[in-house]
């Protein structure tokens, strides 16, 4: 049930991607697609009540690796956040730059063809 | 516990479907900040702090980014599609994807059992028990960011790299004044 939750998160930006009009409109969905992907990765690590994957000193390391959360899907996450933040940067800077070029973010009136 | 994830986690569908329905751009904007910030609770409920900090950190940046980008410019209300066969037809493609999405989130495993449970040999097993030996490093995250898979944070730091060029050279001011004083001759 959890993952169609996760599922629906990804097709609402998938939506937004195919009807909206304005570039940065289309950039805020995928944005969404990015955070429903994310939290899919998260969610197939979880483990039922599991504990972070920092290590306790005070249960012995077998008891630890039984009762964590799998660190794997955590660390590669984190990467793909920062990389996102990355590419919503290059994804505005174009918005942007056909904002002052045509005076709008309307993708229907972003047609001529300039050299 | 699982009823108050899946409680946050319909509350930023919620926030995500007003994101995509609102014809103003700051609400987009503001509603995907709340998108932004509701995962990061969410995070910590799926017992990940570091993704959850990490999360708050980008979207405070995110959001910035985004806001300077939509003040000062037009952001009238723009109907999305005029047409109602456009909708339509945007409504049975994403149907379509989402019928092929339900057919592979049925081969899911059970809420709740991490992948790692599956297989007698995998990687997270061993970072999980050898992390803190081989490393020194309590916070298995980071161990397996900056040791384990430090070829993987390289080639994050050469992406990032890559996008903060691209966006500095699309941004830049002194070529264009230079193109135009050119063409002034």
């Amino acid at each position: 049930m959890i993952f169609s939750l996760c599922l629906l998160l990804i097709l609402i930006g998938l939506y937004g991607v195919v009807v909206s009009r304005q570039t940065l409109k289309i950039v805020i969905s995928l944005l969404i697609m990015n955070h429903g992907v994310h939290l899919l990765l998260l969610l197939i690590g979880y483990r039922e009540a599991g504990n972070p994957p920092i290590v306790d000193p005070a249960i012995s390391i077998a008891e630890f690796a039984a009762s964590s959360v799998d660190p794997l899907p955590q660390a590669l996450v984190l990467t793909a956040i920062v990389i996102g933040l990355g590419v919503l940067a290059l994804m505005v800077a174009f918005c942007v730059r056909l904002y002052e070029r045509y005076g709008t973010f309307d993708v229907t009136e972003i047609r001529r063809l300039r050299g | 516990m699982t009823e108050v994830l899946a409680l946050l986690i319909l509350l930023t569908v919620i926030a995500a479907i007003i994101t995509v329905l609102t014809s103003n751009l700051l609400y987009a904007v503001i509603s995907v900040g709340a998108v932004g910030f509701l995962l990061a609770i969410v995070y910590l409920f799926l017992a990940a702090p570091d993704v959850a900090i990490v999360q708050i950190g980008v979207e405070v940046v995110s959001l910035v980014i985004l806001i300077r980008a939509t003040l000062g410019r037009e952001v009238q209300q723009l109907k999305t599609v005029h047409a109602v066969v456009g909708v339509s037809f945007a409504v049975a493609f994403v149907a379509v994807i989402g019928l092929f999405g339900i057919q592979v989130f049925n081969q899911f495993p059970e809420f709740g059992i991490p992948v790692m449970e599956r297989f007698a040999d995998a990687p997270a097993l061993v970072y999980l028990q050898s992390g803190l030996a081989t490393t020194g490093a309590p916070n298995l995250v980071t161990a397996v960011l900056l040791d384990f898979r430090a070829w993987d944070t390289l080639g994050e730091a050469t992406v990032l790299f890559c996008a903060a060029l691209g966006t500095a050279v699309v941004l830049r001011r002194n070529a264009r004044i230079g193109r135009k004083k050119s063409e002034d001759k």
